[in-house]
């Protein structure tokens, strides 16, 4: 009892939850339905985007209208420090109330008991499922409970530059692009402009999201099979799907890995180095603040055997083992009504994962054509590959597949490697 | 006599009479307040540096869990260290700096030599130039040198294209990577070193070289037969404190090269490798081990290198 004396005594929210933590009796109450208005509480929320710091203090003081007495403090940590930090925080039994979960990071929590599941929130109607796309609810659902509450997505489509099209005397991308169309493209600009250093292509293959994923799933082939137990790496098509950007690197359509890593793709394509990137829905602010914003627009990535992109996006989750379970949902909550999404669809911070909020963000820059991002999303969007430790894989994909790209050895043998190493990761998730 | 008493007190580059010496091993006149006045140092030290290590040594028996919790497994980990392709790689990689760095140490003694000659004129803006690298902060100078070295765009390429040379991706293609790392450590360096040298340089008295010119020697000869080998122990101290800084290379790489570099896994330092290990894989137990393998390393390297100077620094 000393325990909830000291707790009384403690106004930072953050030391609360660490005493509760201490004393191993983390407060289980569950919600029957939405919490009093008159409810008091102090809780942090946790996120890695500074970019998107007004349009979150904007729904806290949304929020706050609803709950005048939940004081919502923001805890932003750069996205180089947040998975080392969170680990750290959910170690310590510290952890933000309410924070930003990603795919790869969901399995570990969900799986380890960090995170409370919504199913509350749910039965008592405060949050609905159907209002957000499929893919979306499955990436932050584990054994049919779900955990978060999609606050975005993002999908991957191809951006070009038209003026280099132009000065190059290459027709530009169509919607019925085939990966054969793209190539061709890549390497007749990549010649031409040659002596100013202008290449065709340039992609992040630093992670697959922008690039192999992508392409992988366009040749037929998967990174992970669909119940996450086997790799999909030593299938012929997903072995088709990576030898692009292999090709792209050799025939010099692409700068080379040393020079990717010298100056990241993105940063070729905004300064007008690279006539394409395939890239996603977070680059519109980035490019609309660069050189070429209007020289640049978007159309669907090419087609193989079929039409794909990858979709990803951030959940809301609370803490399993917050003492403020009630205003941590109830924050959780706000945070997945239409309200919360077309407040930050209309300040440009993110493409909001609410069905039928996003024109906002399609209207924020028109010339960019946004729309084929949300097309991509309903269309021909498929989940992003995740299983319960995805970033043991994910540093095998780091540190193998680099060799693949930049032709030290054989795409296949690359492939087959990772495939076994793989499998005898996903072999040891229970 | 006094040679030992100095390799044993740790005290390089000072050279302590012999009585003063034997002094210090008699019964202590001063009571208990030499011990009230270290205790503070002391604790401090044993809080934040002797408990560290003890701990660490300890966790290097554990395995960890996700989320903390970690479970006695024994020497696990050290056969996992004994069997890693990567540890033996690393180790390499920090030797090859630690070598590129050491070279640094007989060209501080030229400078500093050049920059203490009795009467040169501005020989405070040399010392002050050479000594800024060491001052500014090690990230801001790699985000500065990143810039330098990129091979596309970088000033060091272009400077290089205005004699017809192609230079190369200086800090993502394998095995140039880590030189150019030490090429800059070694640069940093050199302000420090010369510093040290300089207060030994100061040491040595005028007169000597007087004699020498008397005697008709050479300027080269007087700084091969007199600076340096009056120099020695000023030389050694450097020496040691390069090699445990080089056995410590971490930030210059992690800064210079980025965690994404595709150069990365050939080049990682022991240091680095242990970051990864820890932070990145969240394998704090392995960490915890590699983390012992550097200290003992470090002293091994040390060790014999006050075993062997005895055999080259004159302490007069």
């Amino acid at each position: 009892m000393r325990l909830k004396k000291l707790s009384l005594g403690v106004v930072a929210a953050v030391t609360a939850v660490l005493l509760a933590g201490c004393g191993g009796s983390p407060a289980e109450q569950k919600a029957a339905g939405p919490a009093p208005t008159d409810l008091k509480a102090n809780i942090t929320y946790g996120y890695w985007d500074a970019n998107q710091t007004p349009a979150m203090d904007k729904l806290i003081a949304d929020f706050n209208a609803k709950y005048p007495n939940i004081k919502v403090t923001s805890q932003v940590t750069p996205w180089a420090q947040y998975w080392t930090k969170l680990q750290t925080q959910a170690s310590s039994n510290t952890l933000p109330d309410v924070f930003w979960m990603n795919g790869p990071n969901f399995q570990l929590y969900a799986s380890n008991g960090q995170l409370a599941p919504i199913t509350p929130l749910v039965d008592s109607k405060q949050v609905d499922p159907a209002n957000y796309p499929d893919a979306l609810n499955k990436l932050y659902s584990l054994d049919g409970k779900q955990y978060g509450v999609p606050k975005d997505f993002d999908t991957i489509a191809l951006w070009y530059n038209k003026k280099i099209f132009a000065e190059a005397g290459v027709a530009v991308p169509t919607n019925d692009w085939t990966t054969a169309e793209f190539k061709t493209a890549a390497k007749t600009i990549s010649d031409k402009l040659k002596s100013k250093g202008i290449y065709g292509v340039a992609t992040n293959l630093v992670g697959g999201q922008e690039g192999y994923y992508d392409s992988i799933l366009q040749a037929g082939g998967n990174v992970i099979s669909a119940d996450g137990k086997t790799s999909g790496y030593d299938d012929p098509k997903s072995i088709k799907g990576l030898q692009l950007w292999a090709d792209l690197i050799a025939d010099g359509s692409s700068p080379n890995m040393q020079q990717m890593s010298d100056t990241p793709a993105n940063k070729w394509f905004d300064n007008g180095k690279a006539a394409m990137i395939w890239t996603g829905t977070w680059m519109v602010s980035e490019v609309n603040a660069s050189p070429v914003k209007n020289d640049v627009t978007v159309v669907p990535l090419p087609k193989d055997e079929r039409a794909a992109t990858v979709i990803h996006g951030i959940g809301n989750v609370v803490s399993a083992k917050t003492p403020n379970m009630q205003a941590a949902q109830a924050f959780q909550a706000f945070l997945g009504t239409k309200e919360a999404a077309l407040a930050q669809a209309t300040m440009g911070a993110a493409n909001p994962a609410f069905n039928g909020t996003q024109q906002a963000f399609v209207d924020s820059v028109p010339s960019f054509n946004i729309q084929v991002f949300e097309d991509a999303a309903t269309k021909y969007a498929f989940p992003f590959p995740v299983s319960k430790n995805t970033a043991a894989w994910n540093q095998l994909e780091a540190t193998l597949l680099p060799d693949a790209f930049s032709g030290k050895k054989p795409v296949g043998d690359v492939a087959k490697d990772l495939a076994t190493q793989m499998n005898a990761l996903l072999a040891k998730e229970k | 006599m006094s040679l030992n008493t100095v390799a044993k007190a740790g005290a390089p580059g000072r050279a302590p009479a012999g009585r003063r010496a034997s002094r210090l091993g008699r019964s202590n006149p001063d009571g208990i307040w030499p011990v009230v006045f270290v205790l503070p140092l002391f604790l401090g030290v044993a809080v934040f540096y002797l408990f560290p290590i003890i701990q660490t040594a300890y966790f290097s028996f554990t395995t960890w869990g996700v989320f903390g919790g970690s479970t006695f497994t024994g020497l696990e980990n050290y056969s996992k260290l004994a069997t890693d392709p990567q540890v033996g790689r690393a180790l390499l990689n920090t030797l090859i700096y630690t070598v590129v760095v050491l070279a640094g140490v007989p060209i501080a003694v030229g400078l500093a030599s050049l920059v203490n000659r009795p009467g040169l004129r501005f020989s405070k803006t040399y010392r002050t130039m050479f000594f800024l690298p060491y001052v500014a902060m090690p990230v801001a100078i790699s985000m500065v040198w990143r810039m330098i070295y990129n091979g596309d765009f970088g000033v060091l390429n272009y400077f290089l294209s205005l004699f017809g040379i192609l230079g190369p991706h200086w800090v993502s293609t394998d095995g140039l990577a880590l030189i150019s790392v030490a090429l800059l450590g070694l640069w940093i360096s050199i302000g420090f070193n010369m510093i040290i040298l300089s207060a030994g340089l100061k040491g040595i008295p005028v007169e000597l070289y007087e004699a020498a010119s008397i005697d008709g020697a050479s300027r080269f000869r007087q700084f091969r037969q007199i600076t340096v080998p009056l120099l020695t122990p000023s030389i050694f101290f450097v020496m040691v404190i390069t090699i445990i800084n080089g056995f410590q290379l971490f930030d210059l790489l992690y800064t210079l090269l980025g965690t994404t570099n595709p150069a990365m896994a050939r080049s990682q330092s022991l240091v680095y490798l242990f970051y990864n290990e820890s932070f990145i894989q969240n394998d704090k137990g392995y960490g915890a081990a590699i983390a012992i393998l550097v200290l003992v390393l470090v002293g091994i390297f040390t060790a014999v290198q006050f075993r062997f100077q005895r055999r080259w620094v004159n302490y007069v």
